[in-house]
């Protein structure tokens, strides 16, 4: 079957693949370009583990076909630091030892990201209710949640 | 029918590792040419942070700053043997190897030192920063850089030492049955409030408060971490996880990981932690194991507080609506 290309950035530099149709835009990112922040947790949906960033919105990488992104802007974590200079979110999780194995940090960080894009100063509820679509099976979440609130305090405080 | 209010209490005493079977890590320590350390181990990382701990272990025994240790746990067909990161034994088997080859190694270090220096090498310290020093003269001195490179260059030794910590299989008397599988114990304390809702069966635990005795924080932070997870997971266990919730019938069992029920982030109950240290005898540095020890006051807590709330005693995990409508139900009926 021929191949089918398929155009998009991603943290800002232009992308362009030729990829299977029904290719997953998880399984583009990682095996076909290279950016190994998204992980394949469960493939189906409900471990937030491959969540990216697509015009703004949060998505589940492993239910987007990449063929759906031509034009898109693509967000993940392996974009967010700048000129080595970690994102306040990155910091903030480091901080607070709000990542053990590592393995929904990168998801978490891109719904946290999207949280305080729209809602910078969120209350806990928020917090909680942005990051349950995310599992995580070491910190029993109290450290993220902190983690995020104390990223949304610094930037707040910055932007003062 | 009611939403009612319990409170349980439970104390565990939980052992480090385990020596069914004798339990051995080995560990191997050896300087590069400018006098960085490697650790090479079997004991995997699994995120707990074994590499993290044992760089401080090696370091405070090598007396050089952390940032000059480097910790390899890349392969277990090559690596020293490890049984492995469980049973709460990481920091303490590793961590004991650990200190026995960086010893080895630090005694080889001042040995070249000493030469260089033209003094004893019982006459040397470190000085924590990546230096040796005469005691009492400390202007007569030298970098561990260049003890390394005399070392490797110059006087053709290996700074380097082999750790090995057993515990050797404990069989059981004949005649009593005694034995001592396990060693080192570290405690705990959970005190946990729950409603329970005498109509739904369905339980919220408000608030676990927990005590660990855990020897020495080797790294408070990180020992925090552990706890604070732990402790969320001792929820876990008591109240959500199982894959066959009808056991031995498999039906209505999760079969992939994101139907194993675990608590999410707004099912978290308020949390704290209490950190005792009472350093351990034959621990590294006072080190005992928090790791798998933390998640297991909170059950028999959780149970007791369901007693205590609704008068039934649940003796099967996890403790489901529906157990503790069935239970309410029984008793009814008795």
């Amino acid at each position: 079957m021929a191949k089918i290309p398929v155009q998009f950035t991603l943290n800002g530099a232009e992308k362009a693949e030729f990829i299977d149709s029904g290719t997953t835009l998880l399984h583009a990112l990682r095996d076909k370009i290279g950016d190994t922040s998204p992980k394949g947790g469960c493939h189906q949906g409900t471990c937030g583990a491959c969540s990216v960033i697509i015009d703004g919105e949060l998505r589940l990488s492993c239910l987007t076909l990449a063929e759906t992104c031509n034009g898109a802007a693509i967000t993940t974590t392996s974009g967010l630091s700048q000129g080595g200079v970690l994102h306040p979110l990155q910091r903030a999780f480091l901080d607070a030892f709000a990542t053990q194995c590592g393995f929904c940090t990168p998801g978490m960080i891109m719904a946290a990201k999207v949280l305080l894009d729209h809602t910078p100063d969120p209350s806990r509820d928020e917090v909680v209710e942005a990051l349950s679509g995310n599992i995580c099976r070491c910190t029993g979440y109290e450290p993220i949640i902190q983690a995020v609130l104390t990223a949304a305090r610094s930037n707040s405080q910055n932007a003062a | 029918m009611a939403i009612k209010r319990g409170r349980g209490v439970a104390a565990i005493n939980y052992p480090t590792g385990m020596n069914l079977g004798g339990d051995p890590t080995q560990a191997l320590v050896h300087s590069t040419p400018t006098g960085n350390f490697m650790v090479t181990l079997s004991s995997v990382d699994l995120g707990q942070g074994m590499k993290q701990i044992m760089a401080q272990i090696c370091a405070e025994t090598i007396g050089v700053p952390t940032d000059r240790v480097v910790v390899d746990t890349a392969d277990t067909d090559t690596g020293p043997h490890c049984m492995g990161t469980f049973a709460s034994r990481g920091t303490h088997r590793a961590g004991n190897a650990v200190i026995q080859a960086a010893r080895e190694a630090r005694q080889v270090m001042l040995e070249v030192a000493a030469e260089e220096l033209e003094v004893n090498a019982s006459d040397l310290e470190t000085d924590g920063q990546g230096n040796i020093l005469v005691k009492g003269a400390p202007q007569r001195s030298i970098s561990i850089f260049d003890v390394a490179l005399s070392a490797h260059f110059k006087r053709g030794r290996s700074i380097s030492g082999r750790g090995m910590f057993l515990i050797p299989r404990s069989y059981p008397e004949k005649e009593t049955g005694a034995m001592k599988p396990s060693t080192c114990y570290a405690h705990a304390c959970t005190v946990a409030e729950v409603e329970v809702d005498d109509e739904t069966g369905e339980i919220t635990v408000l608030t676990v408060k927990n005590v660990f005795e855990i020897g020495r924080a080797l790294n408070p932070k990180m020992v925090e971490q552990q706890l604070v997870g732990g402790s969320w997971m001792g929820i876990s266990h008591a109240l959500y996880e199982t894959t066959e919730p009808y056991y031995p019938d498999r039906d209505h069992g999760g079969t992939d990981f994101n139907q194993y029920l675990m608590p999410g982030p707004g099912d978290l109950a308020q949390t704290e932690i209490i950190v005792l240290e009472r350093p351990s005898a034959d621990g590294p540095y006072g080190a005992k194991g928090p790791g798998e020890m933390c998640a297991n006051p909170q059950i028999p807590a959780i149970a007791n507080a369901v007693f205590d709330a609704v008068g039934v005693r649940i003796d099967t995990l996890p403790i489901t609506p529906e157990r503790i409508l069935r239970a309410l139900k029984a008793q009814a009926s008795n």
